[in-house]
Formats: C-alpha cells, structure tokens, sequence
C-alpha cells in the first residue's frame, strides 16, 4: 500500500464519521422517533446486542452471494467462450441472453419460489440469474478485443484456434472478465437480498423483513450496515486479486505510474 | 543484383476489394523482386495500398490475380520463415520483453530453453539488455519496437516484412531505430523488405527502392541506391543522399501534381 492509498483510505473514513456525527446530531436535535430513523448509535447498540444472530444471517447471505457469483463467472465465461469460439452461435445466444436479462428478476423471484422451494436454491438461481450477464458482455468483449495486428503476427506463424484462444484471447480478456466479476459480485448481494426478501426463513434479507415488520427499524438498519460493509469486503478483495493477477490492467498501469512519482 | 533465384518474387499482382458491391482497385500489376539479403524499400504516398503488398507476400491475404514466390515456392499460406513488424509493437502487454520475443519460437513448438538465450542475445543487439524482464508499459515507444524487431528475428526467419515499423515514433527515435535496424540487418544479412513512406528512410537503409503510384498501385519506378556499405548516419548530408532525396522527391511529387 502506497502513500495515496493510506491517503484516500483517511479521507474516505473522515469523510463517514463526519457524516454519521451529522445524522447522531440530527437525529438528537430534532428528537426523531427511533423506529422512524434510529440515530447511528442505536443501530450500532443493536448490532452488538445481537451480534451472534448477525453472524447467522450474514453467513447465510454471503454463501447465497458467493455460490450464485461463482456459477455466474463459470457460466459467463463458458458463455463468452462458445460466442468467441463458434461466432455462428452467437446470433442464438445472444439474444436469449437479452431477454433473461431484460425480464425482471424481481418478477420471478416468487414462480422461482414456486418450482424450487424456500431453500438455498431459489436464492443462489437469482443470484446467478442477475450477476451473470455482466460477466458476459465484459468477457466477450475481451475475447474479440486482441488487437489487429497481435493476430496477424500470430496467423503468420500459423499458430492453432487453440493457441489463438488460450495464448492471445484469454490474457487479453483477463482485465475485461474483472470488471464483469466487480460488476457481478455487487449484483450477487442484491439477488441473494431478493430471494430472501420473497421467500425464506434465514439470511439477511429475511432479518430485514422481520425487523420491518416489528417496526424494529434500527434492527434492519443494522442489517443493511452489515449488508453493505459485506458487499464491499467482497468488491475489494476482487480488486486485490486484479492488482495481483492482471498488473498489466489498465489500473495496473495506474499502479506503476504511482510508483514512479 | 541479379541473383538467379530472388528471395522474394512478385509478378503481375493485382487486389481488387469489392465493398458493397462496387469493385475498388488496390493494386494494378505490380512486378518487383528482391535478391537474397538484399534490403529493399517500397515507397509510396499513404493509404496506396503497401500493407496490402506485404499482406499478401506474408500469406494472410490472397491475390485477386498473379503471383508471389519465397525463394522459389509459390505463396499459398502464411510461411514461418518470414518474419514480421508492424506498424504498431503489438506486443502482448502481460509478457515481459522477453517472453514476447519468444513468442514466435512458443507458437513454433521449438525447444524454448535453446531459444531463452537466443532471445537475450537479441535483445542485447537491439540494446535492451537491461529491459528482459520489463513489462511492455514500462517500456518506452521506441523501445517496444525494438522489442518487435528483435521477436521478429528470434525463429531465424530468412526474410523480414517490415510495416511502416516507425511511422509512429517521434524523428529522434525513428532516425536512431534506422540506424540500429541497418546495424542488425548488417549483422544478420535476413532478405529485407520495408514499406514506408519516408524518402530519407527509404534512401537510407535500401539497396533499391520501388516507387508506387498512389491507388490503385503500380511500380512508377524502380531506383538503384548508390550509396557505399557499410553505410553512417553521416552519409545523411553526402550529395549523393541529398540527390537521392531529390530524385525520389520528384517522383513521389510528380504523381501528386
């Protein structure tokens, strides 16, 4: 970690605390009703009274998250594959995979209830439902985007499809598949969120429904803090495996320019 | 340079493109050959056609009509004994420089521990000894096509097919790689062919230089360079560059008025 980062990583935290203290002061001087908008302090205060239940449910959720997020980057970039590899079916999938894009997931979270129970199923399947396409479009592009004249070279030394794909397209997509897998992950949250929402007796979606329903409102601001908290956690250490994995990205490039100054 | 069998033979080639059902000429007859180890240019105004000629030699685009031979076969297909630069690195920004010169050979299936060293000691003749292990982006522009040169050089091809390799480098950089790609080609004597539109690059490096119209392309002229081997960046300022300088000047010039 670099001197800019530490930097960044300051104000982003002054910048939450300043915010909070705003809404502590708020909340107090205007004496707002807890169960309307609790102050941070009281979310807070229920997030350590409860703290085991949290831990139950945040579980729950993220393994919802993380098995719909991984079957979405394993089918995505199957799916980038066959459309790259086999270009006369790309006209068949690309448009079935607009319309699953298109229809709202929201929409059939309950027929998903309906035909898979009230399990971990229904809630990994929207999850990957809503996390796939991303991962997708981003990889494909990648695929197609080696340049011009890299293929040439390599048409010239006659290499192989198999070279093609494995020594020129899948380093080039690399960058392109991260971005689908930051876009994807933060869809995840939201799909395992839904399902839970529609239909289940466990996860972090579900405690939010609870707590609405009990007008226990700085319960389910609690949730939503560990929600959100969770769902970056997750971003992040996407990004670091990037830095790791793909230096030569275009945020790869930032780093080195950095090291330099 | 009247070698019984020319490394490079290119007769009567013509390449019409059909876009949107209207026929556009590309080339028109062209007919030029190139002796072995000799450097030959092809000069001519932007956009005539050049890459095409090159393309086509290389074997990644058919002729619409005629012929080309690489040291007596006729070219169906790509051949792994040419090699090529282009225009840009295109080097692949996740290999280090290194690695990118042994792409070919990886490709190639050859033994990649008796190429590694192959590889350094290319990479010392174009003068980057000190940069195998750098990332493409840590390289400047010049140097990254120092290291195309050299990857194009690594599977010993016997002929070289260069594509504007330094239209897009600053003319400091471009007159110093001019000078480096005649210290190599001097080195390693491959059958060169390098298409440009830069008359003092063209004079400097050629043995011969063939003059194209702009499109569809035909062979204007074909000029003898005069200039004595081996040659130095010096010769730049010597009345028979100048006149050289001129003399294609005027040809390339007439075609325009």
């Amino acid at each position: 970690m670099n001197a800019t980062g530490v930097g960044q990583i300051v104000k982003v935290a002054l910048s939450l605390i300043v915010f909070a203290l705003l809404w502590q002061a708020a909340c107090y001087v205007f004496s707002v009703p807890t169960f309307l908008v609790p102050a941070p302090s009281d979310i807070l205060l229920r997030l350590f009274e409860k703290g085991g239940l949290y831990l139950t449910h945040t579980w729950v959720t993220f393994y919802e998250t993380l098995l719909g997020f991984a079957f979405a980057v394993l089918g995505g970039c199957l799916a980038a594959a066959v459309i790259v590899v086999v270009p006369a079916l790309r006209d068949v999938i690309m448009p079935l995979l607009l319309i699953a894009q298109i229809v709202p997931k929201v929409a059939i979270a309950p027929i998903l209830l309906i035909w898979f129970g009230y399990g971990l199923a229904p809630k990994v399947l929207i999850a990957f439902l809503i996390a796939f396409f991303p991962v997708v479009v981003n990889t494909t592009q990648g695929l197609i985007s080696v340049e011009q004249e890299l293929l040439e070279l390599g048409q010239s030394l006659k290499a192989t499809r198999w070279q093609i794909f494995w020594k020129f397209r899948v380093p080039t997509a690399l960058p392109n598949l991260f971005s689908g897998m930051k876009i994807a992950i933060t869809l995840a949250v939201i799909g395992a969120v839904i399902g839970e929402f529609v239909g289940g007796n466990r996860g972090l979606g579900y405690l939010i429904i609870i707590a609405n329903q009990e007008l226990d409102t700085p319960l389910a601001f609690a949730a939503i803090l560990v929600l959100s908290v969770g769902g970056i956690i997750l971003f992040w250490m996407i990004e670091i495996a990037e830095r790791y994995l793909v230096p030569w990205s275009s945020t790869g490039d930032a780093n080195i320019e950095m090291a330099r100054q | 340079m009247s070698s019984p069998k020319p490394a490079i033979e290119v007769a009567d080639l013509c390449k019409t493109y059909v876009v949107r059902g209207a026929a556009t000429a590309a080339l028109d007859r062209l007919s030029f050959s190139v002796a072995p180890q000799e450097f030959v240019s092809l000069l001519g105004p932007s956009g005539c056609g050049k890459t095409t000629v090159l393309k086509i030699i290389a074997g990644l685009t058919a002729p619409t009509e005629g012929i080309v031979k690489l040291e007596g076969h006729t070219v169906l297909g790509p051949r792994a004994d040419v090699g090529m630069v282009f225009q840009t690195p295109a080097l692949m920004r996740w290999r280090t420089a290194i690695e990118n010169v042994l792409l070919p050979a990886e490709i190639l299936s050859l033994d990649l521990r008796k190429f590694r060293g192959r590889a350094k000691d290319l990479l010392d003749l174009v003068g980057l000894s000190d940069f195998i292990n750098k990332l493409p982006n840590q390289l400047s522009g010049g140097m990254q096509q120092r290291v195309s040169i050299a990857r194009a050089l690594v599977h010993d091809p016997s002929i070289l097919l260069l594509d504007e390799p330094f239209s897009a480098l600053d003319a400091m950089t471009r007159n110093q790689l001019n000078v480096e790609l005649l210290r190599i080609w001097s080195e390693r004597k491959k059958t060169s062919l390098l298409i440009t539109h830069s008359i003092p690059e063209a004079v400097f490096l050629s043995d011969r230089v063939v003059v194209l119209t702009a499109r569809p392309a035909k062979v204007m002229d074909i000029v003898e360079i005069t200039l004595p081997r081996p040659r130095t960046p010096d010769m730049r300022v010597s009345p028979t560059f100048i006149n050289l300088v001129d003399r294609l000047g005027r040809l390339i010039g007439l075609e325009f008025a």
